[in-house]
């Protein structure tokens, strides 16, 4: 009988219910990060073990009665490692001539960046999600120099990211590949998704996979979610900042039956504080609150043959700012004082499904279908903005080989269904948009130097027509541990004017479309080609590891909606005539300085310019030049016992240019560029056991400030009035402390 | 939905091919360490006809699923003695055996030791 069984085709999930340790050894006699295939693992005093595969990268069971891994391969020193849990490690074996000597040393590294895949990948562990206070997924990005973190106004304190010098709606963000932020989730969306919730983050630069969609440009950030496998059975995380923000996290696995496991997943969040630092009369953060639930479902029946992955979530999200003494039951409306609600509900239910044949292992088939139901209803002073957004996704993926395992295919059919229904400031916007279409993606790996994944797709849309989507990204091992990779692909949006520029509510310009005919909004899709190249070297540098990499990208615009600022009383959204692109530069350097001492870095140089009306600028608020820098140390890492865990990230910004304000009157006026700005976090964890640990953090330790960062602060209602020249930090130094409780 | 049901039914219809195109077989090929794993599952994998070949370390087992009709378990265990190892039918021509790294003479009861008693030795803890 042929025997069937599922997986979840496109998580790095195991098979079974267990828990899994999986990692992959590197080989310590090259130079860089090279992984090292055929090495033994076995857990101490147990017939249980795994070999590693060609790259290092392994997999074997897990069991918290498993506590010493015993990892040996012939001409290396043997090494035990002491492991306090599933999930992942990356270790090094040293070559050893003798054969005699035994060492032991452990390295889990949080956050690396791929030397085997074609696509560019930084790939982010709990480990470093753990490095800052990381309350929802907009902040897990702090520590990371492929992602920066802005913040899109003064008034609703929203961090927005940005990649490749583009905003996050260029980007795919997906939960599990599936697209999960886009549409109207776009602006707050980051922010829906508690930091606990996350269990690792997979970044990639350049247009990336034609699987989920056509819609990525710049890159894909996709979030892994904990599951009820794998996940503690019990979690609790409590947080609270000096801003009057607290916050809870508690998750709850069980064990329902042999082939059930379901977790709930709860957070809350609320700050009722007033802060009002830099006595503008506006709030510097908005008072809000938070209930988000998710309860999933894992269903494992290896026998059967059934593996499946259900999810339900709900959302209600509400926030309140502007003027400190701003109340809601009296003052909406009025011209009383200056006031903005923003209610959030949204519904969410996905589900995953895959088939492998075991007879022929190369061959599986996997489903996902999604549905999404987001309503968002607001109001900035007088201004209104509601949204409402229904979403369906479905996709059916199949994999499989050609002539041989070398030559890899995945090809399936997808589609989406969005149904918008807008009303901003009393004018309705309704918008239906479906798609249908069909990709192939053909990955070649020479089991050497060379491999090579090229995807196309094919998608009928009832708004932009027939088009195709090329990808293409390739990696070529140069020399030992020098990898170049090239990547170039298409990407389409339609742009959510409103919903992803939502800031311009507070602010008192008037919205002008200026093209009609167009099919979103009157406006034409927006459509971008993005290349790239990058190179990364591993090395030794005086006896320790190093790596050093280098990327170019550039995303240039065939169409594009310009969002128009340079009318100080006017918002002004039109069709892109001439061109728009973005050049992005990034190096980084990586370097353990001392045992358990390691420090990254990276310059990044943005040249994104638009070709408005009035002529050629460059992208406003965004700095040419930044810098990061981190520094992570650890005591007692590899010991059972208690250790501290010390983080510290800079980010520099160079000064960026501030949309042209000369026709204000001058009061209101701002100068050409903002100032640089330097902003330090850092965050002590001291892990008392396995299953409890505390942190202490502070953001902007040295105290940097906007000092001015509403326009006509006291005339709210006047024309000028204006909170989107926002820079830097309005609040200032943050202190949070918070605590981990796991229970096993 | 309806879709989805014809998919999966091509799927599964794919999956009824005669045996002969996916041939199965594990043979023993001799070898000592992940070197050696790269270097026959290389040689199994480039040889027309041969679809999959994983090769474990630990029992020397290498597990091919193949195309009958285009090659014959012989010819594979040529292409993999050509490269330096020994296969149950063929032994690898001795100037392919000298090519291969120091830590793969599989012959040599020295290295073959060496390994075993990786295995054996768990470390010394700290």
């Amino acid at each position: 009988m042929r025997k069937w069984f599922l997986i979840l085709l496109l998580t790095p999930l195991g098979l079974s219910g267990q828990q899994m340790l999986t990692g992959q050894i590197l080989d310590g006699s090259a130079d860089g990060e090279v992984g090292l295939g055929g090495v033994n693992l076995i857990w101490l005093d147990t017939q249980v073990g795994a070999v590693a595969d060609f790259d290092g990268n392994f997999e074997l069971p897990y069991k918290p009665e498993y506590k010493q891994l015993v990892i040996s391969y012939v001409g290396f020193k043997d090494d035990t490692l002491t492991v306090s849990g599933p999930g992942r490690i990356v270790h090094t074996l040293e070559p050893d001539s003798s054969l005699d000597a035994v060492t032991v040393s452990v390295e889990k590294k949080a956050s690396s960046r791929s030397f085997i895949q074609a696509q560019n990948v930084v790939l982010v562990s709990s480990d470093e999600l753990l490095k800052a206070a990381c309350c929802n997924l907009s902040e897990s990005f702090e520590t990371n120099p492929s992602i920066d973190v802005n913040f899109s106004d003064a008034v609703t304190g929203t961090r927005q990211i940005r990649m490749l010098g583009l905003t996050s709606p260029y980007i795919l963000i997906t939960t599990e590949n599936i697209p999960a932020i886009r549409g109207a989730a776009q602006t707050y969306g980051l922010s829906f998704i508690p930091g606990t919730w996350v269990e690792s983050i997979q970044i990639t630069k350049g247009s990336g996979s034609v699987i989920n969609g056509f819609e990525s440009i710049t890159g894909q950030i996709n979030a892994e979610l904990q599951k009820p496998t794998t996940d503690v059975p019990l979690f609790l995380n409590l947080y609270g900042n000096l801003s009057g923000r607290l916050e809870g996290n508690f998750h709850w696995n069980q064990k329902v039956t042999d082939k059930w496991s379901t977790g709930l997943y709860v957070h809350g969040n609320i700050r009722n504080q007033k802060n009002d630092r830099n006595d503008d009369g506006f709030l510097d953060m908005p008072l809000q609150e938070q209930i988000n639930v998710m309860n999933r479902w894992q269903y494992t029946d290896t026998e059967e043959g059934i593996v499946s992955f259900i999810n339900v979530r709900f959302l209600n999200d509400s926030k309140q700012t502007g003027q400190k003494d701003f109340d809601p039951s009296r003052d909406r409306g009025t011209t009383n004082l200056w006031g903005s609600e923003i209610d959030t509900q949204r519904f969410d239910v996905s589900g995953k499904l895959g088939f492998v044949n075991t007879e022929l292992p190369w061959r599986s088939l996997g489903i996902q279908g999604a549905f999404s139901y987001h309503k968002q209803e607001s109001y900035f002073g007088l201004r209104n903005y509601d949204i409402t957004h229904q979403s369906f996704y479905g996709n059916v993926i199949y994999n499989s080989i050609i002539s041989d395992s070398r030559h890899k295919i995945k090809t399936g059919i997808g589609f989406t269904h969005d149904a918008y229904d807008e009303l901003v400031e009393g004018t309705n916007f309704d918008r239906i948009e479906n798609s249908v279409g069909g990709f192939f993606e053909y990955a070649f790996d020479n089991l050497d130097a060379l491999t090579l994944t090229a995807g196309l797709r094919v998608d009928n849309h009832n708004r932009f027509g027939f088009f195709v989507t090329p990808r293409l990204h390739a990696r070529y091992e140069v020399w030992n541990k020098g990898v170049f990779r090239i990547s170039a692909g298409r990407g389409i949006r339609s742009a959510n004017i409103f919903t992803e520029n939502q800031q311009l509510f507070a602010t008192n310009r008037t919205i002008a479309i200026n093209d009609e005919g167009g099919s979103i909004y009157g406006l034409d899709p927006e459509i971008a080609w993005n290349c790239g190249v990058s190179f990364l070297q591993g090395f030794e540098l005086f006896g320790r590891k190093a790596d050093i990499a280098l990327d170019f990208y550039r995303t240039d615009f065939e169409n594009q909606v310009v969002v128009d600022w340079e009318t100080p009383t006017a918002i002004r959204f039109y069709n892109l005539e001439g061109s728009s692109f973005a050049n992005s530069f990034q190096f980084e350097f990586n370097y353990e300085l001392v045992d358990n001492l390691d420090f990254r870095s990276a310059y990044k140089f943005y040249d994104v310019q638009i070709d408005y009306d009035s002529g050629r600028l460059e992208r406003p608020l965004t700095p040419r030049n930044r810098i990061f820098a981190n520094l992570g140390y650890e005591i007692n890492k590899a010991d059972e016992s208690p250790s501290w865990k010390f983080d510290l990230t800079y980010n520099w910004l160079d000064q960026a240019r501030f949309a042209n304000t000369s026709q204000n009157p001058v009061e209101f006026k701002r100068p050409e560029r903002s100032p640089s700005i330097g902003t330090l976090n850092g965050q002590i964890t001291k892990v008392f056991s396995k299953s409890f640990e505390v942190y202490l953090g502070g953001e902007n330790i040295t105290d940097q400030r906007q000092t001015d960062p509403v326009i006509s602060a006291e005339n709210p209602f006047g024309d000028n009035f204006d909170t989107t020249f926002l820079y830097g930090p309005i609040f200032g130094r943050m202190v949070y402390a918070g605590l981990r409780l796991k229970m096993n | 939905m309806k879709k989805l049901l014809i998919v999966l039914a091509i799927m599964s219809a794919g999956l009824t091919y005669a045996q002969n195109k996916n041939a199965k077989a594990n043979i023993e090929i001799d070898g000592v360490c992940g070197m050696c794993k790269m270097r026959i599952e290389k040689a199994a994998v480039e040889t027309i006809g041969v679809k999959r070949a994983v090769w474990n370390v630990e029992t020397h087992e290498l597990s091919l699923i193949f195309n009958e009709k285009k090659i014959s378990l012989d010819a594979i265990e040529k292409n993999i003695a050509a490269v330096g190892h020994d296969t149950p039918n063929h032994k690898a021509p001795d100037d392919a055996y000298d090519a291969i790294a120091m830590c793969c003479k599989y012959r040599d009861p020295a290295v073959v030791e060496d390994h075993k008693n990786m295995k054996g030795k768990h470390g010394g803890g700290r």
